[in-house]
């Protein structure tokens, strides 16, 4: 490592020193004027954007470590705090901004309308904000594909249709000639899954069926777990099965034994499967439990609608109770309560944290519902009939509403994530990138056991098997390998090795180790007073700067 | 090896000397030999000892000469006569002809061999040992790059060009003497050394206005210092009184500005003053005690000066010891009282972020807080009539009261009515259930029942008063079991009218028996209530610019049974006691069962209807040790399975590899990622950087004795990188 930073240094300094010459000759041009760099040794990060990209504490050396152990910590931290500040360095190579609605002065932004803004932007985007008209077959369900380039429709009374929704160029238009109740795009835009009235089917992008998938009966609702290649289905036998879509395996069947599963959502952080129910809970179900992981009880109400943050930290639940909750999934504690005069029946959150919601046939984006009290929409958008699908485009200001009339693309400035990662999920990829997409995706699948609540649970150790194998170990040899020697003098020669001698070692060692533990206890309470001290001067600050609410009558 | 070389000479010379003798009689044996031999009988002749023979028996010795010893000297007696023999040896031969030592024999083979190993061992050890650091080091090390000396490839820094490059013809060497003589920058000429310095010098004016500024401060300095060390020495009490006095005074002004200005210094100030002032409290030093106190009081009578003394002495106490109000204190009491007054708000908030700002609650919260004080007595006010109570509410406090105690004694009677009725029913079938578990059900039951007829009352008045005006889906809902929905109802119901409503602070006062009251009530249904808190948790109504004509349609599935239909319909009705019971259930299941392994009739009679002791119940009863905490312990509407995720243990690591100590050192250098996914391409390098590199086809040769040498003079591991 000392190398390495040497290198660095040499690098900075060769850096350096192929900027001095010129600087030399301008001075030399201009005069006696001493041009000193202003600017002295790389440019400095700032110090919330490095904390951005924090990944953990730091670890301390412990003080009489086998030095192989403290050499691997050394060394671990020097790397991870590298990464960390390469991070935060190149993160300013992310430079596209997500935008939003402004309006006037005494004019609310829900009630500007869509063909205004249409009018207002560019051409592209104007665009954007389409009707299609399908009043034929029954109210459509509306999944976008990754990369956001693909739109999939699916009508009530069998319509499914595929469609290149930014070139306008129709895909593939079929009817299946049966109910279908959920559409879903699997990991590319070459295959997707259609919930019919019976059984399961998959289709490519030219409409052929490719699979009947009979263990798969009377599915209402899909989600498709694009890392694990996992399709999730719920269906109103009230059971949920995991489908692996590059083997074509059944991962799990679980029976949840609480009827009619018609609310799914998953969350992209962890892969949990969310489902909501009659009774007003909210169940999270993993494939490798038979039993639900979390039960919340969200709603007096049955839950209509549920739906997870992309960081996995919110939730937003809707139920018949007419109200619209959001949750710290992280901590299953509720944050805010919002009341909807008429309840809404679908929800979906944006990549950027917009919340759309409808009501009838009356779509509603909410901004930020998780920090500050809403009270009103920040857009609002009526459509022809009632919605039966939301989704918001991934990588494009765009909301898809499927309703009982057809489809309407609404145009939602600042929604989706400005910043795409290429080699992730590309907008713009080419057949062959998406074949060599495809090939990496597979390999770097993710194996259905490792989906947990905590995705970093993988990286500890089994604590559980770890002491059960330590007490086992403990019991054949007769003592504890881990614990910490005791001390044994050692024999020194020339009568130093006195009995008063050994003691007065001994002791001195004894001590030291005493010395550690009060130095460590010291630390933490002062730490400790620090953090209080710190949280005292807060409360201070903020109550000698928040004005009372009786300080209006004072003057 | 002298002693060899000694016993070599010896032996020459003994040989010598019977040569000299000895010549005739050899060849006269040798002649007979050859005569004998022409016999043709070859008969082998066995020598004798005196002689010098190849063979030779070793048992025909002859006894001539036995018994007598030779000596040294007899050796070396001839030594005189031959001139042959140099002086250095003779010197030597008469030397050891003194000395009388014999000379001890030269040790065994192998144990020559042994010495000469370990002395060659040691040798080669310390050699060894030399490269222990270097070798340790390259151990270490987290990267070995060979060949060791390898010119660093690419482009190289002009500075290190410069300096290898070395003046070597005469001219050059004059040229650089006079460049260095003269102080010229030889590398990079960016700034002669007198040019920084002359650079760095000030201008004389500048120096001339430092000097004199440092001057006058050390003049100020030494004044003040002066006068400290003249008013420390003045002996007068009474300048020092009215010095302290007048200190004081100007300390009060100063703080009242602080108070103003610096906030926090002087609430430091006011907390010295307070230490002050407890000193003053603890110690007895103004309290006109002690010894001085004493002699004054006995004076006191007599001489006016004495009681003026005393006076002054508790005057000090008095100042001392009063409590300080100053406007900051007084700012904290009503901060103080603030946060006393206003708890339900910010009980009601959970993050603090609204908190902020009161007014944005609107009525809402505070109507919902209001409601869980006066449990019920909103409900029959509510059948009373709101909006008449608060209307009369500003008129004159005393008849709302008035009413509101009315409202609250009849309140009390329907409901010991109800209790009574309720308790007839129930009383039975209480009695036969001992389980704890069931009995916290059945009280739960027996609440929701019991609300269950208050709401319908609640329900029969809100029916009759004329300001209803509700939906029809909001009548579907009205089949009110539990206390929750009533609340939640209520809150429905005037969500809309009450916006424009003051809040008005309930009386806490007012109904303290009620509250006692509700405080055991609170004890025993405790969980419902926080339940019913996180679920009637404050909600803010949004206000959609656009009503939605199309009545949704919930579900137009034709598939749905009839069963199952009126059961989503009325699924809200027990949520939360169902899922109480589901809870109590996941819990119990967690707990350890208590084992039993008494044996009726050992040790005591047995036989039908006898009890087993109560000594032998205890002894014999296992409990296990209670589990760990459940998770959702602090989370009333949530339950979390315990149970162990099995499939991902396979894939986890389960015993601490070779060097860690503990999991949380382990787990710390695992967490963080390697992958290109998660770092940039130079973190990647960095982090997977291979422990040995070399270089393809070039010749690894090992270390050169030089490498420790220049190692040793560096002081660093040259290959170590």
């Amino acid at each position: 490592n000392k190398g390495d930073k040497d290198g660095e240094r040499s690098e900075e300094a060769l850096q350096h020193k192929e900027q001095k010459p010129q600087k030399t000759r301008k001075r030399t041009r201009e005069g006696d004027e001493i041009k000193l760099d202003p600017f002295p040794g790389p440019a400095p990060i700032p110090e919330d954007r490095v904390q951005k990209f924090k990944r953990k504490e730091k670890t301390k050396t412990p003080h009489h470590a086998h030095y192989k152990l403290r050499d691997m910590i050394v060394r671990s931290e020097e790397a991870s705090e590298m990464a960390q500040k390469q991070a935060a360095r190149f993160d300013i190579l992310l430079p596209e901004d997500a935008g939003f609605l402004e309006g006037d002065e005494d004019e609310d932004t829900c009630t500007i309308s869509q063909e205004d803004i249409a009018l207002d932007v560019d051409i592209t985007s104007g665009a954007k904000y389409f009707n299609l008209k399908l009043s034929q077959f029954g109210p459509y369900r509306v999944d976008y594909s990754k990369t956001g380039r693909h739109l999939l429709l699916g009508g009530r009374r069998g319509h499914v249709a595929c469609i290149d929704w930014q070139s306008k160029q129709l895909m593939c238009e079929i009817n299946v000639m049966e109910s279908v109740n959920d559409v879903k795009w699997l990991h590319s835009e070459a295959m997707y899954a259609v919930a019919q009235k019976k059984w399961l089917h998959i289709y490519d992008s030219n409409g052929i069926e490719l699979h009947c998938i009979r263990k798969f009966n009377d599915v209402l609702r899909m989600q498709f777990l694009p890392y694990h290649f996992l399709l999730a289905t719920a269906s109103a036998t009230s059971f949920l099965q995991y489908l692996d879509v590059s083997v074509g395996k059944e991962v799990a069947a679980i029976c949840t034994k609480t009827g009619r599963l018609d609310v799914m959502c998953q969350n992209p952080y962890n892969a949990i499967i969310h489902l909501g129910h009659p009774n007003g809970t909210v169940t999270l179900w993993s494939p490798n439990q038979k039993e639900a992981l979390v039960k919340m009880l969200c709603h007096q109400g049955g839950v209509r609608s549920v739906t997870v943050d992309k960081t996995g930290t919110y939730m937003v639940t809707s139920g018949m109770d007419k109200k619209l909750k959001v949750y710290d999934i992280r901590a299953f504690k509720p944050l805010k309560s919002y009341f909807l005069p008429a309840g809404a029946s679908c929800l979906s959150l944006s990549q950027r944290g917009l919340l759309s919601a409808a009501t009838g046939d009356v779509v509603q984006v909410y901004r930020d519902v998780w920090n500050t009290p809403v009270s009103k929409p920040y857009m609002a958008h009526r459509v022809r009939g009632t919605v039966w699908g939301l989704h918001f485009c991934p990588f494009e200001d765009v909301l898809g509403v499927g309703h009982g009339e057809g489809f309407t693309s609404m145009l939602v400035p600042g929604a989706g994530e400005p910043n795409f990662d290429g080699l992730d999920a590309n907008p713009y990829r080419s057949a062959k990138q998406r074949q060599e997409w495809e090939v990496k995706a597979l390999l770097e699948k993710i194996q259905p056991e490792l989906i947990s609540l905590d995705p970093s649970e993988l990286g500890q150790v089994d604590q559980a098997t770890f002491e059960q194998r330590h007490q086992d170990r403990v019991q054949a040899l007769g003592f504890d390998p881990l614990a910490r020697q005791k001390f044994v003098p050692k024999f020194k020669k020339k009568g130093r090795s006195s009995a008063g001698g050994v003691e007065r070692r001994k002791k001195q060692v004894a001590h030291e180790d005493q010395r550690e533990i009060i130095r460590k206890t010291v630390e933490d309470k002062m730490k400790m007073d620090k953090e209080r001290k710190e949280r005292e001067e807060k409360k201070k600050a903020m109550l000698t700067s928040q004005r009372s609410a009786l300080d209006r009558f004072k003057i | 090896c002298e002693e060899q070389e000694l016993n070599e000479a010896d032996e020459n010379i003994t040989s010598e000397e019977e040569e000299y003798g000895c010549e005739d009689d050899r060849k006269r044996q040798k002649l007979l030999e050859a005569i004998s031999a022409l016999g043709g009988k070859r008969k082998k002749r066995l020598g004798e000892r005196s002689e010098a023979a190849v063979q030779m028996s070793e048992f025909t010795v002859n006894a001539e000469g036995e018994g007598d010893k030779i000596d040294l000297s007899d050796l070396i007696g001839t030594m005189d006569k031959t001139p042959a023999i140099s002086a250095k040896t003779k010197n030597r031969l008469r030397k050891l002809q003194k000395s009388k030592k014999t000379i001890e024999c030269p040790l065994s083979k192998q144990e020559t061999e042994r010495i000469q190993r370990d002395v060659a061992f040691q040798k080669a050890a310390t050699e060894v040992s030399r490269w222990d650091g270097i070798i340790k080091q390259n151990q270490r090390a987290e990267q070995l790059v060979f060949p060791v000396n390898q010119e660093p490839s690419g482009p190289k820094p002009m500075e290190r060009v410069v300096t290898s490059w070395k003046a070597q013809t005469p001219l050059e060497q004059e040229i650089f003497a006079l460049l260095s003589a003269n102080k010229q920058p030889i590398t990079d000429p960016i700034l002669t050394p007198t040019e920084t310095a002359s650079l760095k010098a000030m201008s004389l004016e500048e120096a001339k206005i430092r000097r004199a500024e440092l001057q006058k401060a050390r003049a100020l300095q030494s004044y003040y210092e002066a006068k400290a060390r003249r008013e420390r020495k003045i002996k007068s009490k009474k300048y020092h009184k009215v010095h302290n006095k007048d200190k004081r005074k100007v300390f009060l002004k100063q703080f009242d500005e602080m108070v103003k200005t610096d906030p926090a210094a002087a609430l430091e100030e006011l907390n010295k003053m307070e230490l002050a002032r407890m000193q003053e409290r603890m110690s007895l030093k103004h309290q006109n005690s002690g010894k001085w106190a004493k002699s004054k009081a006995v004076m006191a009578k007599y001489d006016e000066g004495a009681r003026k003394a005393m006076q002054q002495q508790l005057e000090v106490n008095k100042e001392l010891t009063q409590k300080l109000i100053t406007s900051l204190n007084n700012e904290e009491e009503e901060e103080g009282v603030d946060v006393e007054v206003m708890p339900d708000f910010v009980n009601d908030a959970e993050q603090g972020l609204d908190s902020s700002n009161p007014w944005m609650r609107g009525k809402l919260s505070e109507d919902h807080t209001e409601k869980e004080i006066s449990d019920i007595v909103d409900l029959s006010a509510e059948g009373a009539g709101v909006a008449e109570n608060t209307a009369e509410e500003e008129e004159d406090t005393e008849k709302v009261e008035e009413t509101e105690e009315e409202a609250l004694l009849r309140e009390f009677d329907s409901r010991r009515k109800l209790r009574q009725a309720q308790e007839a029913d129930v009383v039975p079938s209480a009695a036969e259930e001992l389980d704890a578990s069931d009995k916290e059900a059945e009280e739960l039951t027996e609440f929701t029942s019991l609300f269950r007829g208050i709401a319908e009352q609640a329900e029969a008045a809100a029916d009759a008063s004329p300001s209803d005006t509700k939906t029809q889906l909001d009548e579907g809902l009205m089949r009110i079991k539990t206390l929750e929905d009533v609340e939640l109802l209520s809150q429905e119901e005037s969500a809309p009218e009450i916006a424009s409503v003051q809040p008005q602070p309930s009386p806490a006062t007012e109904n303290l028996p009620h509250a006692t009251q509700q405080g055991g009530k609170n004890r025993k249904r405790k969980r419902g209530i926080e339940l019913k808190e996180v679920l009637t948790k404050e909600t803010k109504v949004i206000q959609v610019p656009l009503a939605p004509t199309v009545e949704d349609k919930e579900d137009s599935d034709e598939n749905l049974d009839q069963r199952g239909l009126i059961k989503e319909a009325f699924a809200g009705d027990d949520v939360i006691s169902d899922f109480l019971r589901d809870k109590r259930k996941q819990e119990d299941a967690g707990k350890p069962k208590v084992v039993d392994l008494t044996l009726p009739g050992w040790g005591e009679w047995g036989g039908m209807g006898l009890k087993v002791s109560r000594n032998k119940r205890r002894r014999f009863r296992i409990k296990t040790a209670p589990p760990p905490p459940r998770k959702d312990e602090r989370l009333p509407s949530v339950i979390i399975s315990e149970r162990k995720n099995s499939s991902i243990s396979l894939h986890q690591v389960n015993s601490l590899p070779f060097p860690f100590e503990n999991h949380s050192q382990f787990e710390s250098i695992i967490c963080s990622p390697v992958g290109r996914t998660w770092n940039t391409e130079r973190t990647v390098k960095r982090v997977t950087k291979p422990k040995v590199v070399t270089r393809l086809g070039a010749i690894i040769e090992p270390m050169a004795r030089e490498e420790l040498m220049r190692d040793k003079n560096h002081g660093s591991a040259g290959n170590a990188k």
